[in-house]
């Protein structure tokens, strides 16, 4: 029997997104899953219960036989107590959760026997698990969203002008901290028209704010900020001097400022004093996305929009919500990934699979038994750069070295010149004068070769071939002292086959060293700057 | 006449030039440098030999004969070759080498001049010279012809396993260590003769063998391999003639081969010896099977030329990845046509090569070289995977296995851990293939069913073409 996925109403004040939408509703029936959603539940978000039908799911008029009725619930806000409540054993619920914040909420779950999978557990460094991330999806609108507001605070344009009427200066922007909000924020306002620098204390960012158009502004401290799981960390007190300083200069230059600086678990950093917003020009704006971890503001007020020293500060924490048909249509598609991942058979059925590291970190509930937090993953979280070095096995990339100049462990050294030693002993030892001093040259000679070989391009790999094997016809000289040596003295010399194979020789050899060396020639004709 | 020192002089001027012929083409600055030299160090030794001590002036006009018989056909083909051509002409010039080196030995076991003389430990050590040299010509030239075979179409490119292939091999190589006593203790020239020619059938059959059961995407390796194989043949024939400019040349070239396929393997994460034994995924059963069981879900969402034009046009950062595909399309002038009109529009258009994409090393690096590309935008898999997060647009041309993502994601593949070029960090990702077939390793791509993946499908070049006129348009 499949099961029934059922999408309830958001009862929270002002929370005007939803968690699937009528486009999603359809995949998921494809998945084998039947879908119930509450009346209503869409209407903020523009989603009117006909599209809900339309798409094949049944609409549910009383939240409560909703609740009842649904095998798996998907919701976006962490559920109200009254909500917990009406869950029954054998239910899942997937949804944001915040466990380490509500651990009320999650004693409360597990009394009611239920499974939980906490999409903001999501372990965010599997790069299988970002088509779930719905935090990502969420900073992303969060940035947009950020930036809409500023302007719709701001009472100019964003974009400089020339018109008959004068000239228009562009805004100036700050984003302090290019996380995913950052990066959407610095995107959006770049698309503008505006001039947008932007901050983070983890250096590694700075091509990504590049990348995006905007401009890097760099503290004058030397300190690496990269913490666990892509997140930033708590920096020394030498460097928060400096950041306050380089915020100061900030805030007397730009006309807006975005923040955006989080650090999981923590209240938000104090970055933008009383002193600075009253340093700012009038009329400017500043965007604290910050507001609900106490904001990086001082004088940001959740949920609010201030104006303190002519300065707009906009407290708002429901983001997102602001932008409910986007938000949800992308929150869906999270959840989507996600029960494709927990329903692989496709049966409707979902399987929650604890081995896999990505629903394994999901899962704050299983059957009633907390399991979070989760042991920590088999990956040390290490940021994508470090990641990327330890796959390469050559950091130094650039020298085109392949590892001749990596000493080989002390162990395998050793053997190999014991192997080695050996091995010319005996041809020492049974050998006669003249093939040792053919073995000396020989083995010289192979030496050379390594040692000039291993600096080659790999560019150059094909030439290099062509002409060691255009080299190679050297083996002409063989058949050339065959033809007509100086001492014929044997009487019995079958001269007719030697000269005829040594000529056939000749002629193979010479295809080989002319048509080699001609066609090297023509290859290296073409390499060019 | 030159007298011997004088030509033993010019051996090791000759020497000398070979060592800096391949010092200087490790550069593409030097390249052309490199090559001359080459060829001078080859004219030197080849006159110095030609008018020294050991060739009377009766032999003068046969050599000639010969050569320049030679020489026409080689510059002719040289001059003729497509540059898509370039590793099945490689491949087959290596045969005439090996060739040349059996015919050599053969000549040079039948002359009582050269061995008549020699006694004792001498006598047996110029037999196994003999024998050796003839037994790596034989697997040389035949691995050659096959490996040519192979890449010009002519023999299918899946690996040949025949059961109990390893035992074979051992079979023979007993065989062969068996007929060498035989060989070594014939009293007469007669008597010798027939374990030499059973030798030389065995490695013959050894060396179809050998090459028969390389699948193709391991060919890069194999070329390289034979290549270094030539250069021991001429050692070897250098150790039965008593000749130290064979004996360097030879080793210089077989050890340069040599190193050149660790460098092939290093690339593809494979070990030699599982390369050389043959067949992809040798421990790991059948790759259909595995693929069946790491399906990956989601479906491949196919684009149109017309929209890869419009994302390139809107793109600041495209990296174009190249594979064999490009190639067969003889698509590469087209590609630079699109990479001029990109980099004209000011989009910073690079190319990222893989060690192992194509069918020879540094097989795209040539085909780029040949329509033009510079090579300054033309750039390693390990210069530029880093940048794939801020790529807008990354172009798979005709490539698969050096983009497939289960290298890293799925331990089970069997080409799991080969380094890949992670195409699939870009923004957007476009791979151009004919349908959705495996590529040589018989492994199926993840990344074609990735949500930020698009697939443009048709021959490379038509395709091409028409994002080329949906550009300029």
């Amino acid at each position: 029997m499949s099961q029934l996925i059922g999408v309830p109403r958001e009862i929270a004040a002002g929370e005007k997104r939803v968690a699937t939408v009528p486009e999603v509703v359809e995949k998921l029936i494809k998945l084998g899953f039947r879908v119930a959603v509450e009346s209503g539940a869409g209407d903020a978000a523009n989603f009117s219960d006909e599209t809900y039908r339309a798409a094949g799911a049944q609409v549910v008029q009383r939240a409560a036989d909703l609740w009842a009725q649904a095998d798996i619930v998907f919701k976006l806000r962490a559920p109200s107590a009254e909500e917990a409540g009406l869950m029954h054993e054998g239910q899942s619920l997937i949804s944001f959760i915040w466990p380490a914040q509500n651990p009320q909420l999650l004693q409360q779950l597990a009394a009611r026997k239920v499974t939980v999978l906490a999409i903001d557990s999501l372990p965010r460094m599997l790069s299988r698990a970002q088509k779930m991330d719905a935090l990502t999806s969420m900073a992303g609108v969060t940035g947009y969203r950020a930036v809409i507001e500023a302007a719709n605070a701001f009472g100019r344009f964003f974009n400089g002008q020339i018109t008959a009427a004068g000239k228009i200066p562009p805004a100036r922007i700050f984003i302090a901290g290019a996380g995913v909000a950052g990066l959407a924020a610095i995107g959006t306002a770049v698309g503008l028209g505006a001039i947008v620098r932007a901050n983070d204390t983890r250096a590694e960012v700075a091509d990504q704010v590049v990348s995006l158009g905007g401009e890097f502004v760099k503290v004058d401290y030397v300190e690496e900020g990269s913490g666990g799981g892509g997140y930033a960390r708590v920096m020394s007190e030498g460097f928060q001097k400096a950041q306050r300083e380089m915020y100061a200069k900030q805030a007397r230059e730009v006309d807006v400022i975005i923040t955006t600086a989080l650090i999981p678990g923590k209240p938000a950093p104090r970055l933008i004093t009383a002193d600075m917003v009253k340093s700012m020009k009038p009329g400017s704006v500043i965007v604290d996305l910050a507001a609900e971890q106490g904001g990086n503001c001082e004088l940001t007020e959740p949920n609010k929009v201030v104006v303190r020293h002519g300065v707009t500060i906009i407290g708002y924490t429901d983001l997102p919500s602001r932008l409910a048909k986007q938000s949800s249509t992308l929150y869906a598609t999270n959840l989507l990934r996600l029960s494709e991942e927990l329903c692989k058979t496709k049966d409707g059925v979902i399987n929650v699979n604890m081995d896999d590291d990505a629903i394994r970190g999901l899962t704050v509930i299983r059957e009633g038994s907390i399991t979070w937090p989760p042991p920590a993953p088999k990956l040390p979280p290490a940021p994508p750069k470090a990641a990327a070095q330890n796959k390469s096995p050559v950091p130094t990339a650039k020298s085109h070295s392949h590892g001749a100049g990596e000493p080989a462990s002390g162990m395998s050294t050793a053997i190999t010149f014991g192997v080695a030693a050996l091995a010319f002993w005996f041809i020492g030892a049974h050998a006669p004068a003249a093939f040792i001093a053919h073995f000396t040259v020989f083995v010289l000679a192979c030496f050379v070769g390594y040692m000039v070989i291993w600096n080659v391009t790999p560019a150059l790999h094909t030439p290099l071939m062509s002409v060691t094997n255009a080299i190679s016809s050297i083996i002409a000289i063989g058949a050339l002292v065959q033809v007509a040596p100086p001492l014929v003295e044997t009487a019995n010399r079958p001269t007719a086959w030697i000269v005829g194979l040594a000529l056939v020789s000749i002629a193979l050899v010479a295809i080989n060293m002319f048509g080699g060396f001609a066609v090297t020639q023509r290859m290296l004709q073409m390499f060019r700057k | 006449m030159m007298p011997a020192t004088l030509s033993t002089a010019a051996y090791a001027g000759a020497t000398i030039l070979f060592i800096l012929s391949l010092g200087g083409l490790s550069n593409p600055e030097s390249s052309r440098r490199g090559n001359l030299y080459g060829m001078v160090g080859m004219a030197i030794a080849v006159l110095a030999t030609i008018f020294g001590p050991n060739v009377t002036a009766a032999g003068l006009p046969w050599i000639f004969a010969a050569m320049a018989i030679g020489a026409t056909i080689g510059l002719f083909a040289a001059r003729f070759v497509k540059m898509t051509q370039m590793p099945e002409l490689v491949a087959l010039m290596h045969s005439l080498v090996g060739l040349a080196a059996v015919l050599i030995g053969y000549a040079n076991y039948i002359d009582p001049a050269a061995t008549g003389h020699l006694q004792g430990a001498e006598k047996t050590i110029h037999e196994l010279e003999i024998y050796v040299g003839v037994l790596i010509g034989a697997v040389t030239f035949s691995g050659s012809v096959i490996a040519f075979g192979k890449l010009s179409g002519k023999i299918g490119g899946a690996p040949m396993l025949l059961p109990a292939r390893h035992w074979l091999n051992l079979a023979g190589l007993l065989a062969v260590l068996w007929f060498g006593r035989e060989f070594v203790l014939a009293a007469s020239m007669q008597q010798g003769m027939t374990p030499l020619i059973v030798m030389t059938a065995i490695a013959l059959l050894f060396g179809i063998h050998m090459v028969m059961a390389i699948g193709g995407a391991d060919m890069p390796v194999v070329v390289s391999m034979l290549n270094s194989y030539s250069g021991w043949a001429a050692a070897a024939t250098g150790f039965m003639l008593s000749n130290d400019l064979l004996i360097v040349t030879g080793a210089l070239v077989g050890s340069s081969g040599a190193i050149l396929s660790y460098i092939m393997c290093k690339a593809m994460n494979r070990h030699f010896v599982s390369v050389i034994a043959g067949g992809f995924g040798t421990g790991g059963g059948k790759p259909a099977a595995a693929a069946g069981s790491a399906q990956p879900a989601g479906e491949a969402v196919p684009i149109l030329a017309a929209e890869t034009a419009e994302l390139l046009r809107e793109a600041k950062n495209v990296i174009i990845v190249p594979g064999y595909g490009m190639a067969v399309a003889q698509a590469q002038h087209t590609v630079y046509e699109i990479t001029k009109q990109l980099r004209e529009k000011g989009v910073n258009v690079r190319f990222g090569i893989h060690p192992v994409a194509g069918r020879m090393p540094g097989h795209m690096n040539v085909l780029l070289a040949e329509a033009k590309v510079p090579y300054d935008i033309v750039f390693e898999m390990d210069e530029l995977n880093e940048d794939f997060p801020n790529t807008d647009v990354a172009m798979v041309i005709g490539a698969n296995d050096i983009v497939n993502p289960a290298a890293q994601d799925d331990p089970s593949s069997p080409i799991a851990g080969m380094p890949v070029l992670e195409v699939w960090k870009a923004k957007t990702s476009i791979v151009m293939k004919r349908s959705m077939a495996s590529g040589y390793a018989g492994v199926d791509n993840p990344l074609f069913y990735k949500d930020n993946n698009r697939m443009l499908f048709g021959d490379a070049k038509k395709m091409l073409d028409e994002v080329l006129v949906s550009l300029k348009g």
